[in-house]
């Protein structure tokens, strides 16, 4: 069917497609200077006015991934012969930092850190996303005594901003051992993420007809089988969008992390801008450690698009 | 195959009852049809001898079995529903397949190709078994879903208006599809409707319920010709059965608001039951019959051409009759025409409770 539109809705239409791309290349911008700062040799990194043309250095990764102090004199030619290709690169930068003090480059904090953000960030999401899907589920089928009550409390642990509670939950950490540990980082980061998750898993299972479970049911199938073959593949969509949101907040959260870790179990937030302190900031080591820290959400959004785009297609006889 | 027998089910949920006091038995290889509105409680009687619901109070027999206690996968019934009973995500073949790979029955890969292709031929479907259910009609929709119920051979075939959703042609193939599908199998169907013209075509037995009450079950023919009461006799035939306000005098039939008269052949034997008290007379549309020198004068109010018939409103003072006539009678709007009854098809009703007479004597 050929849609016949009026010159006013192509002229909205028009309007529309400009607004588009106005916003995207707005959300975009900043992606695009971190991207193009950690790519950067450090001289050209605070330029006034910004440098757009250069040729693009993996020498801020290296710096980011190896740890060093500076030396007052530029290396000798011997040194310089010495030194490994990636260590060269720096030596061309012109920079007089090479060797750490025990005379040997070391491998950085930053390795641990990100791996430390993974751990949390990807079993905190998987135990949000677990409960969150079996009470939403709970809640959504069954008679549940106050529901309505129990939801509301469920939704109040969000309605303070959580740094609120940051000292006492230090404390109580402390007492019990769990300061710089997975394991704090993970509950907490649960605990936060879970309301969020009933939430929206109970949206989701309610727009799920029970007559799915109800055929299984009948046809031989146990409830625990009947939701696990039936009810799980068409929450699917509603469990990746859930999954996407947990695992965004836990691999940004900056303040408990910052509060709870120091050593062992610091995540890359807390990690990456304390490396502005030491020395003169070299902004393209920063943008290099951003970057990276973008990837992980760029690509488990990218990998998970298909459902977040995919609207409710729920029903196989349509209403 | 299977027996089932509910005694004095009641359901209720929260404070609303849908189900009072229910007795009802359906015979081995019957095709039961239970007929209602909406809200009479089909549903939910569908429901508790799925096992998907417990009743309130009473007993659910299967095969002379209590089965208040099993769940619903052991009581081997099939449902079908009006929709959502397939999976989008899966093909026809992998919704065939379901049922039978639930570990409780545990089949052989060999025979759930067998049962699956078997039943396809049945339902004459072969041709979609690759396809995903939701690239099919409706009407291919509600075959696979029967196609579900079938191969699994349950004891007990339970249909919640599996018909509604489609349109009206189809409707009608698919009925006498499933009638025939019925005979063929010889299985215990139970078959819910609000539709009377699937209860009457496809219906060995039919329950009528009204609010929560099975009114009366009986043969398609019992209901038509016998109904229990005014609702009953509403409920069925299109277009529904007259309801005329009057009493009997001397074997004749006085109808009040519009004040005519006409013979009454049961009065004439002895005892003349139901003389001066209020009444209600039921007479099918197709036992009125025009005739130039027939008793009562009307005027015609509205015609209606249905093909091999007319049906007629007639206006007779303030209240109108409607009539089913041979396609060949020529009327025309406003036309005086005069109708006469046939005595013998007249059914009385007490105006009070609205019981037909026949059954409270």
């Amino acid at each position: 069917m050929a849609a016949v539109r009026t010159s006013g809705e192509v002229a909205l239409n028009r309007v529309a497609i400009v607004a588009v791309l106005l916003i995207t290349l707005i959300f975009l911008a900043p992606i695009y200077w971190i991207t193009a700062t950690a790519f950067k040799p450090r001289n050209l990194a605070t330029t006034i006015p910004p440098t757009v043309v250069f040729t693009p250095e993996i020498s801020p990764f290296v710096k980011l991934f190896t740890k060093r102090s500076q030396l007052r004199e530029a290396p000798s030619p011997e040194e310089y012969e010495a030194a490994p290709w990636w260590e060269r690169l720096i030596f061309d930068g012109g920079e007089k930092v090479v060797r750490s003090g025990r005379g040997e480059v070391q491998l950085s904090g930053y390795p641990d850190r990100f791996m430390n953000s993974l751990i949390v960030a990807i079993t905190s999401t998987v135990l949000a996303v677990g409960m969150g899907t079996f009470t939403a589920y709970g809640f959504s089928r069954f008679k549940v005594k106050g529901e309505g009550d129990l939801l509301f409390f469920i939704l109040s642990t969000r309605m303070l901003p959580p740094v609120v509670v940051a000292i006492p939950m230090f404390l109580m950490y402390r007492a019990v051992g769990l300061n710089d540990t997975h394991w704090g980082l993970i509950i907490l980061y649960t605990a936060f993420n879970l309301s969020f998750s009933v939430w929206l898993m109970k949206g989701f299972m309610d727009e799920i007809p029970k007559e799915y479970e109800e055929a299984a049911l009948v046809d031989g199938y146990t409830r625990m089988q009947a939701f696990f073959k039936v009810v799980l593949p068409e929450a699917a969509t509603g469990i990746a969008a859930t999954a996407v949101f947990c695992f965004i907040t836990a691999w940004n959260e900056y303040a408990f992390a910052l509060i709870m870790t120091n050593r062992r179990a610091q995540t890359a937030p807390p990690f990456i801008p304390s490396q502005v302190g030491s020395g003169l900031p070299d902004w393209t080591v920063i943008a290099a450690g951003t970057f990276l820290f973008l990837l992980p959400v760029a690509i488990f959004t990218f990998l998970l698009r298909n459902h977040l785009l995919r609207g409710m297609s729920f029903g196989a006889i349509r209403k | 195959m299977a027996h089932i027998q509910l005694k004095n089910i009641t359901k209720k949920f929260g404070n609303h009852t849908a189900l009072k006091g229910l007795d009802l038995e359906i015979a081995d290889g019957e095709f039961f049809v239970l007929l209602g509105e909406t809200g009479a409680g089909k549903t939910t009687t569908l429901r508790l001898i799925a096992g998907l619901e417990t009743p309130t109070e009473g007993q659910i027999f299967i095969d002379g079995v209590d089965v208040g206690t099993w769940g619903a996968a052991e009581r081997d019934v099939a449902l079908v529903l009006q929709q959502y009973s397939l999976y989008p995500r899966y093909t026809v073949r992998q919704n065939l397949e379901f049922p039978l790979k639930s570990k409780i029955r545990r089949i052989e890969p060999k025979e759930i190709e067998e049962r699956v292709a078997r039943a396809a031929k049945t339902l004459r479907i072969e041709h979609l078994l690759e396809r995903k259910t939701d690239r099919l009609s409706g009407g291919e929709m509600q075959r696979v879903s029967i196609g579900r119920a079938i191969v699994r051979q349950p004891r007990v075939f339970l249909m919640d208006e599996p018909l509604s959703a489609l349109d009206a042609k189809l409707r009608e193939a698919l009925r006498t599809e499933l009638k025939n599908l019925q005979m063929n199998l010889g299985e215990t169907f139970l078959f819910v409707t609000h539709d009377q013209i699937e209860a009457m075509s496809m219906g060995d037995k039919i329950g009528v319920l009204n609010n929560g009450y099975l009114v009366q079950t009986g043969t398609p023919n019992e209901i038509y010709n016998n109904p229990l009461n005014t609702f009953v006799a509403r409920s069925v035939g299109s277009p529904p059965m007259n309801l005329l306000d009057g009493k009997l005098s001397g074997g004749r039939a006085i109808v009040a608001p519009m004040r005519f008269e006409l013979p009454y052949a049961g009065a004439t034997k002895a005892g003349a039951p139901g003389e001066d008290r209020p009444l209600i007379f039921g007479i099918r549309p197709e036992d009125i019959y025009l005739e130039p020198g027939a008793p009562v004068e009307a005027q015609v109010h509205d015609v209606e051409n249905h093909g091999v018939e007319k049906i007629l409103t007639l206006r007779v003072g303030d209240e109108t009759v409607r009539a089913t006539v041979p396609a060949r009678t020529e009327v025309a709007l406003e036309e005086s025409v005069r109708f006469a009854w046939n005595p013998e098809k007249v059914v009385l009703f007490d105006q009070t409770s609205g019981v037909s007479l026949r059954h409270a004597g």
